[in-house]
């Protein structure tokens, strides 16, 4: 047991895949001597050689296509994209290949791939590195989508999904890599060391897909959220004193709808809380199936607080990201306050 | 004083349109045998010729000239005509049972069916193609059961693909022939992948990808160039210029401005340009390039020159944009006669057995298809049971769509 930042858990589970199962390989731009652009891959390659961990030419389809490849011939390529602002160039890979594969040949070939990627802003990456592209991949059946919001569950989450036979994106939020953000930009940021899921089992161990957690217990609504908008949420639950029950939704497909059924029959109240844009964000769903599973518990009508339907602007970083004062602002309106 | 004068765009034109007079002037046919035939491990840039001249093998007299000239019996070559002439009847049977209604769409190789049949035989167990919709010729060169071929056409109770895949989108994982999809140009990318993984495993399989000369124009294409000239895996890309992309001339692909198999040496690939409708050249080819990954020498690049014979699809009309007898003026010929001349001139071959064996594969095509039918056609008698569209999305039917089949009640 070690205290580790989100980068080093990372790093940890691939290191521990790879030890494992020489059928794990890591590839993509950056990620082999240099280790990556967030050190995510560090030490990989000079431990496992180059035909483990390489660097890859600047072409996502090339790199996803290559993994679809490699997972037909029966590898478990972790491949990773550097960006989640840049998996576009890859989305017929992603979307018409590695999805489907499983389906068109009724299980002969499969697409045992995670394909890692920083994602979210609050970093003032401007339009190209900030964006969270999420509800493009939820959107499409044959994939897994997974995203953690600390340390501990990126390890075992990372794990869990490259020993899982279906493709998984695995979204890592990149504001999140260094230590917990609750949205107060103008205060100094804790490193993941002070904090309790900071702390990681060393070896193998797993967080199953399709599970949520319960990262804070309350009675009077249900905050569903992932990834950064994890640890606002608490912020402002903590800030408004309305006992908000925070889900951390880990997997956002196949979702954990028993633990938002029963939260939200608990509370009688939800709101919906993503960086995402709004229109057919994944919030639309969440939202959707609040509706269908708990509409006679329903007090108030559910709230979604997200980026808005705008490309992610620099400047204005502040005002787009969704803080804990318009979270805050969410729950007094959803208390009737 | 302003001497600009106003910009054009070009856009090519086929050399002949329906009503003209087929023109193929511009595919240049060297005489067979002339091309030299260099070592396998030879430098790409000391073969730069290759990717502009046409390796041929078979004389107009069905004679074999030259250096190319395949290493096989007479027994190997009349497989070689049998799986063709099979392939061919296969697609004729077909083209049938669609107009009759028995399946939705089907697509025709017709004067390709050298390229796959021929390579495939060059190719060893455990070797996987990457194909296109237009390689049926790979699964019946190994004997293939037709019977389990047309029940996927048919989408019936016997499909094991359960009904979810168009027509001819076969996957056969012990034949070496990788899961068919409907997005162009993407299995090039794939098969580079997974020949790297037979690389990194420091195994002796080689992959094989294949792509038409419309999609060399998808990124993918690039793509597949650049991977394999970075990493070196044991991969041959086969790229079948059959001159049409549905309704598009090749031109339209920048065919017009450069041939496809010298794309190859911008990325220091060594790349070869070969008669697509002669069968040992087709063969030679694939095993040089074969025998070269095997080798862990790297990739190849090969431009087979061919001609779609047939419409691009059952739902096309060839005559609306290209002359109607354009098949019969293409300079290459037609692969089976070709084979079926070069057989005859060598005395092992004569036109009562030849006669003979098609009778004898339409029977057989005849018997397939009909052992097929009476495990359904499409929408009609026996078909796959509803429940297979849920399964195989997952490995493990994830709670939703346990919840959606449910509710379809099946």
């Amino acid at each position: 047991m070690s205290r580790k930042n989100m980068i080093e858990a990372i790093r940890d589970a691939l290191d521990v895949k790879m030890a494992q199962d020489d059928n794990v390989v890591v590839f993509g731009e950056d990620v082999g001597y240099f280790g990556g652009v967030f050190r995510a891959t560090e030490g990989l390659q000079a431990k496992y050689g180059k035909s483990r961990c390489f660097d890859a030419p600047i072409s996502e389809l090339g790199i996803i296509g290559a993994a679809v490849g490699m997972g037909a011939y029966g590898l478990r390529p972790v491949p990773e994209i550097q960006f989640a602002d840049y998996i576009l160039p890859a989305y017929d890979q992603i979307a018409s290949e590695a999805a489907r594969l499983r389906y068109r040949s009724s299980g002969e070939f499969i697409a045992p791939i995670t394909i890692r990627t920083p994602t979210g802003g609050g970093i003032y990456g401007g339009q190209t590195h900030s964006q969270s592209p999420e509800a493009l991949f939820t959107h499409v059946a044959g994939l897994k989508t997974v995203i953690p919001s600390n340390p501990y569950d990126a390890k075992g989450l990372l794990i869990a999904s490259i020993e899982d036979d279906d493709p998984v994106i695995f979204l890592e939020p990149k504001r999140l890599y260094n230590g917990p953000f609750d949205g107060h930009h103008d205060r100094p940021v804790t490193p993941w060391s002070e904090h309790e899921l900071g702390e990681v089992p060393d070896g193998h161990y797993t967080v199953p897909l399709g599970k949520a957690a319960i990262a804070r217990e309350g009675s009077d609504v249900t905050i569903l959220a992932y990834g950064t908008m994890v640890h606002v949420a608490i912020c402002a639950a903590e800030e408004t004193g309305i006992d908000a029950e925070v889900i951390d939704l880990r997997t956002l497909l196949p979702l954990d709808e028993e633990t938002i059924e029963k939260s939200v029959k608990k509370t009688g109240r939800c709101i919906v809380v993503h960086e995402a844009t709004k229109t057919s964000g994944f919030g639309a769903e969440l939202m959707a199936i609040v509706q269908e599973l708990c509409m006679y518990n329903l007090e108030a009508p559910i709230i979604r607080v997200t980026g808005w339907d705008t490309p992610y602007p620099h400047a204005q970083e502040w005002d787009y990201f969704p803080g804990p004062a318009r979270v805050g602002d969410a729950l007094r309106k959803v208390m009737g306050e | 004083m302003n001497d600009e004068k106003p910009l054009s765009l070009h856009v090519p034109e086929p050399s002949s349109r329906p009503g003209d007079k087929p023109d193929f002037s511009h595919i240049s046919v060297p005489e067979a045998g002339v091309v030299r035939k260099p070592e396998i491990d030879c430098t790409p840039a000391s073969i730069r010729d290759l990717a502009y001249d046409m390796v041929r093998v078979m004389d107009d007299n069905g004679r074999a000239v030259g250096d190319w000239i395949p290493d096989v019996d007479d027994a190997f070559l009349l497989k070689g005509l049998t799986v063709m002439l099979r392939t061919r009847i296969f697609d004729e049977r077909m083209f049938m049972s669609q107009r009759q209604g028995k399946t939705s769409i089907y697509v025709q190789c017709r004067g390709e069916e050298a390229i796959a049949c021929a390579q495939r035989m060059a190719l060893s167990q455990g070797d996987m193609c990457f194909p296109s919709y237009r390689q049926q010729g790979l699964l019946i060169a190994q004997d293939f059961p037709m019977v389990d071929m047309i029940n996927q056409i048919y989408s019936n109770s016997k499909d094991k693909l359960g009904g979810r895949s168009l027509p001819f989108f076969y996957s056969e994982r012990d034949y070496g022939f990788f899961s068919i999809s409907g997005n162009l140009g993407t299995q090039f990318m794939q098969a580079v992948g997974w020949a790297m993984a037979s690389a990194i495993k420091g195994d002796t399989k080689v992959a094989s990808g294949w792509i038409g000369d419309g999609s060399t124009a998808e990124s993918d294409f690039h793509s597949a160039l650049v991977f394999a000239s970075t990493y070196k895996p044991p991969v041959v890309l086969n790229v079948v210029n059959n001159q049409w992309a549905i309704s598009t001339f090749q031109g339209i692909a920048s065919g017009e401005s450069a041939n496809f198999a010298c794309r190859g040496h911008g990325f220091n690939i060594p790349s070869i340009r070969v008669d697509g409708n002669d069968f040992l050249a087709v063969y030679a080819v694939s095993k040089w390039a074969i025998d070269r990954a095997r080798k862990n020498l790297g990739p190849t690049l090969i431009e087979w020159v061919t001609y779609r014979a047939a419409a691009h699809t059952t739902s096309d009309d060839p005559t609306k944009y290209r002359p109607a007898d354009e098949a019969e003026h293409w300079p290459l010929g037609d692969p089976i006669e070709r084979l079926k001349t070069h057989l005859i001139a060598k005395g092992v071959w004569d036109e009562t057995k030849h006669e003979a064996l098609t009778k004898q594969i339409k029977a057989e095509v005849k018997a397939a298809a009909k052992e097929a039918e009476s495990y359904g056609t499409l929408g009609k008698g026996a078909v796959p049971p509803v429940s297979e569209m849920f399964n195989h999305v997952y490995k493990d039917m994830p709670p939703h769509l346990r919840k959606q089949r449910q509710e379809l009640g099946v």
